[in-house]
Formats: structure tokens, sequence, C-alpha cells
């Protein structure tokens, strides 16, 4: 049996971590005004933040609310936990940045501090490199928030070489952003924070729905 | 079981494994000296000839309605249906379609064409070809960087080990595209010359564009073309930098730790990813050596069709699965003096030999690292 024992969702300006709504801002507010005042919310001070496209800094401040509090990423589970994320508009907006630096040939300025962001999966790194997680990766572009393939595939490598998992959705278009990850785990680990819920596909859409 | 099957590739070499293998059994090369379009500047890369695309493409479909990576992956796909004669409508199969930049080509504004912008998106360009094929199920896209294919091959066998799936066909695919190019050459990782995986001399990587298919099955009486089964396969994250391989190969060693090889006896050969960067070739002989598996020789296919991006992983599957059927060592091209400090042999010249099993690796942007372990049954 596999068990969600936090989760947080990013979306209108507002964090809610397990539920709960713990941090919000002016609806009106862009994206990146939003998510630096979100990370000085969270008291975080990790300076390559500064440094990251805005799909890492939204992927990255949403597992950050769902990990504070919650211990069960320990060094022994470092190997064994898994970073699995699907978004449906993959890097498209830094890849619009970065076609931009390269379309007027007169001033043709492609810059590898942009390139290397044009990558979904540079999340996952980014991720893994904060949190020295080395276990197994997937990035998964999807049209929609897909329930039944995360946990299907949460479930292939939860049966095999890993015992938890950070999943979920983070995802930035130019209407609109949104990020929700779970922290997934194959025993219950008691902790006061955690909410122990059964991993499968009614319990992460209803999840996903109710906020 | 989960066997690696019926299969396609198409390259600057050929349009069929089967010309593919040829051609590289004849040391030719896909990555030439070209000149693009978007660019005055002379680059080596292996490219695809745009007309006798067209010209295959227009015995399925009509070219004006498909971008450049739709018409490759529709051909690769369409090939492997046919010769698999698996059925895309089953509600157990489905297409996992492995790509790093998609249909990137289309941010292009002075692109003119009466094909949607909207297919930028992945999963708008999957459903092109799933509406194509008429698949049941969405398709399912990998992005994860270079190991996107050979990550694809190791989800598939684990859908299907699971139950989820029957039949997966794993498609990898990414053009040459100006987006791509000059952000390569901004990073100062591209050679002017055909690129040397492991020498002492290589300086970078030649981008090459490929689609490679392969079927992935449960089905033994599919399994006849090589008679080959998946036995593991992992990835790994080296948690150390965003666009640099880790110098310990920590992450290449954690994956090859789990493939859980017992005896190296029977393994013909290492098919590495081998970029022909400094860093990347140097990695993976580190991370080789510390797994112990020094006896096995390594080779690079890059030397012939570049780096091939999402196509990668699938395509040197395919042709290790050749060379596995042909009992024969496939010699790495570009490579004449190690230059790499971890102990290992590059294959210098095509050899017979009998073998039972392979590795593929590889290793990409992000950190991510994945090693597989393919054996006869």
């Amino acid at each position: 049996m596999n068990y969600i024992n936090s989760y947080a969702h990013i979306k209108n300006n507002s964090v809610y971590v397990n539920g709960e709504q713990v941090f919000t801002y002016d609806k009106n507010a862009t994206v990146n005004t939003f998510l630096s005042e979100a990370y000085h919310a969270i008291n975080l001070v990790y300076p390559k933040f500064h440094k990251m496209d805005t799909l890492c800094k939204l992927g990255l401040l949403c597992a950050e609310f769902a990990l504070q509090n919650n211990h069960f990423i320990n060094e022994h589970h470092l190997q064994k936990t898994a970073i699995i994320l699907s978004n449906s508009s993959s890097s498209l907006e830094t890849d619009k940045l970065y076609q931009h630096s390269i379309s007027d040939k007169n001033n043709y300025f492609p810059s590898p501090t942009i390139f290397v962001y044009t990558l979904p999966n540079i999340i996952i790194g980014e991720l893994a490199i904060k949190h020295k997680i080395t276990g197994e990766n997937a990035f998964f572009i999807t049209e929609k928030f897909d329930a039944n393939l995360l946990v299907d595939y949460c479930e292939t490598i939860l049966n095999h070489n890993a015992t938890s998992a950070i999943c979920g959705w983070v995802e930035l278009n130019e209407n609109s952003y949104e990020a929700i990850i779970f922290l997934v785990e194959k025993k219950y680990h008691p902790d006061k924070n955690s909410i122990f819920k059964p991993l499968n596909q009614q319990i992460v859409t209803q999840i996903y729905n109710q906020t | 079981m989960v066997f690696a099957s019926h299969n396609n590739i198409i390259s600057g070499l050929g349009f069929s494994t089967e010309e593919n293998y040829q051609a590289v059994l004849n040391s030719k090369l896909a990555v030439k000296k070209t000149t693009l379009p978007f660019s005055k500047e002379e680059f080596c890369l292996a490219t695809i000839d745009q007309t006798l695309l067209n010209n295959r493409f227009s015995n399925i479909d009509d070219p004006k309605h498909f971008t450049k990576l739709e018409q490759l992956s529709i051909l690769s796909i369409n090939e492997v249906i046919t010769n698999s004669g698996i059925n895309p409508s089953d509600e157990k199969t489905v297409l996992i379609y492995s790509t790093t930049k998609g249909n990137i080509d289309l941010l292009e504004k002075e692109k003119t064409s009466n094909i949607d912008k909207k297919r930028a998106y992945l999963f708008e360009f999957a459903n092109v070809l799933k509406s194509h094929f008429n698949f049941k199920n969405n398709p399912i896209v990998l992005s994860n960087a270079c190991i996107s294919g050979i990550l694809a091959i190791i989800i598939a066998k684990r859908f299907i080990e699971k139950g989820t799936y029957n039949h997966v066909i794993v498609c990898g695919g990414d053009i040459i595209s100006e987006f791509t190019l000059s952000g390569f050459k901004s990073f100062n990782a591209l050679s002017n010359e055909a690129c040397r995986p492991f020498d002492k001399a290589r300086v970078g990587i030649n981008l090459g564009e490929a689609v490679s298919s392969i079927l992935i099955t449960n089905h033994k009486s599919l399994s006849k073309p090589y008679e080959t089964q998946i036995i593991s396969g992992f990835s790994a994250n080296d948690a150390n930098h965003i666009s640099g391989p880790s110098r310990t190969g920590d992450g290449l060693l954690q994956c090859l730790n789990q493939l859980n090889i017992t005896s190296t006896n029977h393994i013909g050969f290492i098919s590495a990813h081998g970029t022909a960067t400094v860093f990347n070739d140097e990695m993976e002989s580190v991370a080789i050596e510390r797994a112990h598996l020094t006896d096995i020789p390594v080779n690079s296919l890059k030397g012939y069709y570049g780096h091939t991006l999402g196509a990668a992983g699938v395509l040197e599957t395919i042709l290790s699965l050749e060379s596995l059927k042909n009992q024969t060592l496939i010699s790495s091209a570009g490579f004449k003096n190690k230059g790499v400090t971890g102990k290992i042999s590059v294959i210098e010249q095509f050899e017979k030999k009998s073998f039972q099993s392979f590795i593929k690796t590889a290793a990409g942007f992000g950190g991510c690292n994945a090693a597989a372990f393919f054996s006869k049954i």
C-alpha cells in the first residue's frame, strides 16, 4: 500500500498545504511577483532560486511547501526517492524567450543560461540538487493533469526501486500557472503533519479538484 | 518477460533499420559538413533530406499538412505497426513518444505554413499521431532531456509488467532546428568536425536528426526478430549540476549497480551515450570502471549519427539489437586514441563475437542518467 503524506497546491496566487490556505497574495500580481513573495513567506534562503526560470521557481517552491515540516525524506531515502513530474506546456514559455533572442539576425544573442532551462526536466534537476535526491526521474507531458498516469507510474516505481516519490504537475503557460506536488511513500510514516491518505486515482483527483 | 521487438530507424543513412545497419557496417557517417538555410556558417551535422522525405511521405498523406517531425514519426511508427501487425485501437496498446523539443521549429516567426502553431505543444503534436493511427489511448509524451529514449523503453517495460499495457510502441524523435543548434553552440558544445567519442582529440558533439520506433511487448509470438528481452533498467539523478555531468559518475553508477549484473562473461558490449563532449565521456568511463564493468567493450554510435537527442536512446538500442542478432560488435566511429581516465576499452573495429546480452547507457541535462540491460531469451 502506498500513501500520500502531504501535498502543496499553488494556483491563483495562493498556496494550499494539505488543503489549507497558507499564503495568498494580490490576485492581480504577476506570477513572478507572487513567487518572489511566496519565497519570502516560507523563509527560504536559497540564492540559486533567483537564477531559475519561472517554471523551475514554481516547481521548487511548491515542493518546498509540500516538504515543509515533513521529515520523511531523510538521508536513508535519498537514493530511493523518485521525482515524477508532468505538465502540458513543457518549457514553452522559456522556449519563446530563447527563440526571441535568436529571431533578429542583427541582434543575435543566444544565451546558454536561458537555453539550459528549455527542457522541462530541469525542474527535476533543480529539486534533486536542492534536496540531494538521486532516485528515478521522469517528466511526462499530458494535455491536462492526469491522475491515472501519475498514480499508475508512481505505483510501478514504488513496487520496484523507490520507497518514496515527489510527484505532480508544474504548469506555466501564457495565460496561467498551476503546481501541485504530492509526497508519496510506500509506508505510512508517522508525522504530526502527515495527512496519511492512500495513493489512488480517486483520492488524487479529489485533492486536485478540492483546492 | 518483456521483449524488444519490431522497429524502424529513419536517419540520414536510410529509411529502415536494415539500411541503417548496413550503412554503419560500411562505416558510412550520417554526419557531414552542412550549411543550413538559417545560418551562413558551416556545421558538422546529420540531417534528413526534406525532398526525399516528401517523396516517401506522399505515399501516406499530403506532406503539406504535417511538420517534418510529424512526417518522420508517422513513417516510422507506420512501419512498426505494419511489420508487427499490432492494432493501435486496442485498449492495451499505447504510444510513448520521446522527444526533447518536438515541433520547436513552429516557434520560428518567419516560418509561414498552414500548420497550426499550437502543434508546438508536445501533447498537440502527439495528438496528430494519435488521430493518424487511431490509437485508443492518449499517447504518453516523455521529455526528459537526452535520456528520454532509453527511459521511454524502461517505462514501457514497467507499464507492461504492471499489466497496464501489453504493447507499447516507443517512438523517439527530434529535428535539427535553429533553436537547438544555436543553443548548443552558445554552450561551446559543438564540434566543427565529425565528433570523436572517447578520443583524446574530442571537442564536442555533432547534432543529428532521426526518428526511431520500437515495439516493446509481452507477446512472445511477436519477439521473433531478436528474441531479446529487457532484463532491467533504471534512471538516477546526479543531484549535482543542471548542465554538466557529475565528475564522479555517481548517477550513472547508481543505475549500473541496480542492473544486478552478476557476471560480465556473456555481455558483448556497452552502448554508451558517448556524446564526444569532454565531460560526458570522461564521466561515463569513470562510472563504468567504478561499476566493475571494465571487461566489457564500449562503443558510441554518435560518431555515425551525431547526437539525435530524443531519438538517441531508441536508435542506439535498435542498432545494438542488430549487433546482438548478427553477433557483431560495431566499431566506435571517430575513436583513435583513448582520451578518458576511466579504464574502458573502446571498440575500434567491427568484430564477430559470440555473446548473449548488452548494456545501454545515457545521460543528460538536468543531471539525469539511465541504463538498461538486454539479453537473449
